[in-house]
């Protein structure tokens, strides 16, 4: 079994939807076509995103409470997260991301590697579980002494009607330490992206400038947003950072700390990695300390490039540019020799990948540096900005499953705005600098590749059979179901636990991991030499 | 240190309501791992999405292969106005789409609070026709609020029978095994020790072949493994049933005694020479066959090895967690090799636990410690190994952050085991499992060994 394949003999892609699409009953096929197109990067067709899955349907897709506890909140150490529910839901979410993090002493806090639930029991259900919540924070505050802890309630909680947050603001004026709590619950939207917003909403309102009083060292402070730090991508990052002068006061939340997050509204701009998971905060942040944000891209060795030197530019320092400038050239260097060695063996080759909100995109920039086409890529949780552009979303219908999740209405702070930043924001802009912006997938992808959002195990098995793309991005749910095929799969949640993929070195890596994947003689050895011999017949006899 | 907040147990909070670093997960992951051992079976999973997202996610990363499962996906709505609508289109959809054999509904905490009835429900599947002809649905209920995943994995096996299992009258010789939840690889080596006594049988679940499935080029939704339909129900006509694990394994074949009149031997998972003896007479009785030489030989030759071994384990303390069905044999083989489990946690409730630990630990392991159910969790065994340090850890892979904090040799064993590949390939069960074990378990105290002592007592021969 061989698996090149040339993009000559690829089918017909309308031909090809239709005939998945004929699989399902008359009602769903209707449903699922307008979130599966063939793309033209010019007029970008308008995709059906972040409505809710089809019961019965295979899906990728996690829950409200995953996006929440699991992406948000999770990689930060210095937070005692209690999960209030049953049992499992705090188990799933322990310590399975790689958000990888970096106390700077033995004393400092690191709460990631606990797990801490209410363990709900039957009576809890019936009774409800306000009490024991309540003893369970006081218990992990004598335990740990945390500065901070969190509540997250999971799918029976809000159906007993436990109020958390009645619980959480009693529990802080009992024990003077900031405790909040996220109304989570896993069926409170279709997907991961709900729990994001929710996560967003809550640290903005009750963590976020809460300390007015520590002054963040440094000259150009700024926050990354929407960096999770999985294989250590955030550790590449803030060396570069540090080498172009730049001081990171917070990370949202890759590596980071409660404590800077209290006073994270004092940084001169805000840079936006995973805009679906965390575009909320930086449009709420900018809104209220008039804080800019504008999009960055470090996945990939030219995009890194290109949003490294934007930071720079951003900051008007001459030094800075100079700095970045250097930084830049002695990393590209690097990146050329590998892709240059890398390339050859990798031209031509196709990739289809479908995962998380940004990822899918993100990734298919270092699959164009190494000469390889996306032939179809989708995400999992994503919203019609993620594919069309942030131009859209004054367009993008409320429906009913997103109506529940809060929109806070942010007012500006007079005593904290920072105008000087606004103006020099309006300023840039004249000069073609874009903020707030995104122009999602769809324009970036070719002509004719498909666009599939919350992709199914029908329509990916399908896409195998009639592609045999060379590789497959996805996550471990769909790993060894592709793998079976012969078709290597790329997890991009976890990395396969390798990593990292951000930055220059990252992209070395990833250019690394894919001529392993793609060369690797693993999957010639499936048939065995004698599959096509003739078969012995007869008896064993002695000659 | 990574668990840097972790206190010893007299310094710790006498907690009551906070569990840390739980020692069991929920009832569906049980459930969905039962269900996968039955030959053309979907698990369908009614509830919101993360709850199969999850379970899925754990199994595969066990396993590292496919786990396939679907989900009713509720969303607000559902959760006010119940999953009976979810559940109806679910099952339309699944057959149209995925067209397995079976469906193998299980709740979760969410459809159980709102109070949706799984049996209504699928009853009403059936008499709306939604439900192909020679199709099936199958139904466990299982909140997470009760018990652990060991409970879901007992529902649900009850769940097959309670639907195939079924009585003709006329009698076959065979023997049922209700397996327990262990490996793939000791499924296998439970049915190779069936093939040497010459004993036919039906196992359920069975999830050889299907949970390490070989690589072909092609991805076979429904693997070949798994308890067929015809299997399950001649369940009923079988002589008698084996169940091993209390926990895993006894309600079904009570159940199965009460539907069909097929009595049962109740018995340990096989882990270790006493518990693998009783096991292997259990079945020759079961079956009334006297037990073959080669299973004397395979005994022999673990006998002998422990001989040769057990040097190396006398005193040895260890500090075990995980479930009761493995725990039970698993520390009356360590205590037979002259270790001693000092400290022992399951999550999983239920008074079985105790009264079978006090019988082991009791007399020979006096000082030893051991809980289960709610708040007997991995942050208490830290604690009590922080007390008084072993030499040994046993438990799945969460247990790496207390070996790499406490530099203890550690042995991988139990679910989850998200770090390692091969363990469900080898078998620990029965008289060439357990030789495996205990050579893991010397393998670990002497690379230990040889790697910390210091360098006038590094030697050669050993
Ligand atoms: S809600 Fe219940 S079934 Fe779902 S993951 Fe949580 S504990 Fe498990
Ligand atoms: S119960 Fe709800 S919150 Fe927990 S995993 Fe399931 S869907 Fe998510």
């Amino acid at each position: 079994m061989s698996i090149n394949n040339s993009k000559s003999k690829m089918p017909d892609p309308s031909v090809l939807k239709e005939e998945i699409l004929k699989k399902y009953p008359g009602k769903i096929a209707k449903k699922r076509s307008k979130g599966f197109l063939v793309n033209d990067p010019t007029t970008v067709p308008e995709i059906q995103a972040n409505v809710r899955t089809i019961p019965g349907i295979i899906t990728q897709r996690g829950c409200t409470y995953a996006g929440c506890k699991g992406v948000v909140l999770g990689p930060t150490r210095d937070v005692v997260n209690i999960v209030h529910g049953p049992i499992g839901c705090s188990f799933y979410a322990w310590l399975t991301r790689r958000n990888q993090t970096s106390p700077p002493t033995e004393n400092d806090p690191n709460f990631i590697p606990y797990a801490l639930s209410t363990d709900m029991q039957d009576e809890n259900i019936v009774f409800g579980g306000e009490a024991k919540l309540k003893t369970a924070i006081q218990e992990a505050f004598d335990e740990f002494n945390p500065r901070s802890i969190a509540i997250f309630s999971t799918c029976p909680v809000g159906l007993i009607g436990d109020d958390v947050h009645a619980v959480a603001r009693e529990m802080k004026e009992k024990l003077g330490i900031n405790i909040f709590g996220f109304s989570c619950e896993g069926y409170r939207g279709v997907s991961q992206s709900a729990g994001h917003h929710i996560a967003n909403n809550k640290i903005f309102s009750n963590v976020i400038g809460i300390d007015d009083v520590t002054e963040p060292k440094g000259k150009f402070k700024m926050n990354m947003l929407g960096e999770y730090n999985i294989g250590g991508d955030a550790f590449v990052l803030e060396n570069y950072f540090e080498e172009m002068g730049i001081d990171l006061v917070a990370s949202f939340s890759g590596n980071s700390t409660i404590e800077s997050y209290e006073y994270s509204h004092k940084v001169d701009l805000n840079i936006v990695m995973c805009h679906r998971s965390i575009n909320y905060i930086a449009e709420m942040m900018e809104k209220k300390y008039g804080i800019p944000w504008f999009k960055v891209n470090f996945i990939g060795a030219k995009a890194t490039a290109k949003s490294l030197l934007k930071m720079a530019e951003y900051y008007e320092d001459a030094a800075m540019i100079k700095a970045t400038k250097a930084l830049i050239d002695r990393e590209m260097a690097k990146v050329q020799a590998v892709i240059d060695e890398v390339r050859p063996k990798l031209e031509g080759k196709t990739a289809m990948m479908f995962v998380g909100g940004s990822r899918a995109h993100h990734y298919q920039e270092l699959f164009t540096e190494l000469g390889m086409e996306t032939i179809a890529a989708g995400y999992e949780f994503a919203h019609r900005d993620d594919y069309e552009g942030r131009k859209v979303i004054p367009s993008i219908k409320i429906d009913a499953d997103t109506r529940n999740i809060e929109d806070l209405k942010v007012e500006k702070e007079e005593a904290s705005f920072r105008s000087e930043l606004q103006d020099k924001k309006a300023k840039l802009e004249g000069a073609k600098f874009d903020f707030e912006d995104y122009e999602g997938m769809m324009p970036e992808m070719k002509k004719g590749a498909l666009v599939i959002d919350d992709i199914s195990h029908w329509e990916s098995e399908k896409l195998i059979e009639k592609y045999r793309p060379d590789i497959f991005c996805a996550g471990i749910k769909e790993k060894y179901v592709v793998q079976k095929h012969g078709i290597p799969l790329k997890q991009l949640h976890s990395y396969d636990y390798g990593g990292p993929y951000a930055g220059f070195e990252g992209a070395i890596n990833f250019y690394r991991e894919m001529e392993r994947m793609l060369t690797t003689d693993i999957w010639k050895m499936i048939d065995a030499p004698w599959k096509n011999e003739p078969e012995m017949v007869g008896s064993m006899v002695m000659e | 240190m990574l668990l840097r907040h972790t206190k010893k147990a007299s310094e710790a909070v006498d907690r009551k309501a906070l569990t840390i670093n739980p020692a069991k997960t929920c009832q569906p992951v049980g459930a969905m791992y039962a269900a996968l051992g039955v030959h053309g079976c979907l698990p369908h999973s009614h509830g919101s999405q993360g709850c199969c997202s999850y379970h899925r996610t754990a199994l595969t990363r066990h396993y590292k292969e496919p786990v396939m499962a679907s989900t009713s996906s509720f969303t607000e709505g559902s959760s006010v106005f119940g999953g009976q609508a979810n559940l109806l289109q679910s099952i339309s959809n699944i057959f149209a789409i995925y067209e397995p054999e079976i469906i193998a509904v299980h709740s979760t905490c969410l459809s159980e609070t709102i109070g949706d009835d799984l049996k209504q429900i699928t009853e009403k599947a059936i008499a709306d026709g939604k439900v192909p002809e020679g199709k099936h649905l199958v139904q466990a209920s299982t909140p997470s609020y009760i018990g652990s995943h060991v409970t879901g994995y007992s529902n649900m096996v009850k769940g097959f029978i309670d639907k195939f299992a079924f009585n003709t009258g006329e009698k076959k010789r065979q023997v049922n095994l209700i397996s327990g939840w262990v490996e793939p690889s000791d499924m296998r080596e439970i049915k190779r020790i069936m093939k040497i006594m010459k004993v036919p049988y039906v196992m359920l679940p069975d999830t050889s072949d299907v949970l390490d499935a070989p690589m072909t080029g092609k991805f076979q939704m429904y693997p070949n493994g798994g308890t067929t339909i015809s299997e399950m129900a001649s369940m009923g006509d079988s002589m008698a049933t084996v169940a091993t694990g209390h926990f895993c394994s006894r309600d079904s074949a009570i159940h199965l005694e009460n539907k069909c009149k097929v009595p049962f031997k109740l018995t340990d998972v096989p882990i270790g020479v006493k518990a693998t003896d009783r096991f292997i007479q259990a079945v020759s009785s079961a079956a009334k066959v006297s037990i073959p030489e080669e299973v004397n030989v395979e005994r022999g030759r673990l006998v002998d090895a422990l001989a040769d071994m057990q040097q190396y384990f006398y005193n040895k303390k260890v500090a075990v967690y995980g479930d009761p069905d493995t725990l039970i044999p698993l520390c009356e083989f360590l205590v037979d090799l002259g270790m001693k489990p000092m400290a022992v946690v399951s999550g999983t409730p239920g008074k079985e636990f105790a009264k079978r630990m006090e019988a082991i630990l009791a007399e020979k392991v006096p000082g030893a410690k051991f809980a289960n159910g709610s708040i007997a969790d991995m942050y208490k065994l830290h604690s009590w190994i922080k007390e008084e340090p072993v030499d040994l850890i046993i438990g799945n892979t969460y247990g790496k952050y207390i070996a790499r904090d406490e530099n203890i040799p550690f042995l991988r064993y139990g679910f989850p085991i998200l770090d390692r590949i091969g363990h469900s390939y080898f078998p620990t069960v029965g008289y060439m499992g357990t030789l495996s074990l205990a050579k893991d378990i010397l393998n670990l105290l002497m690379d230990y060994q040889d790697a910390n002592c210091i360098e006038e007592k590094f030697e050669l021969v050993m």
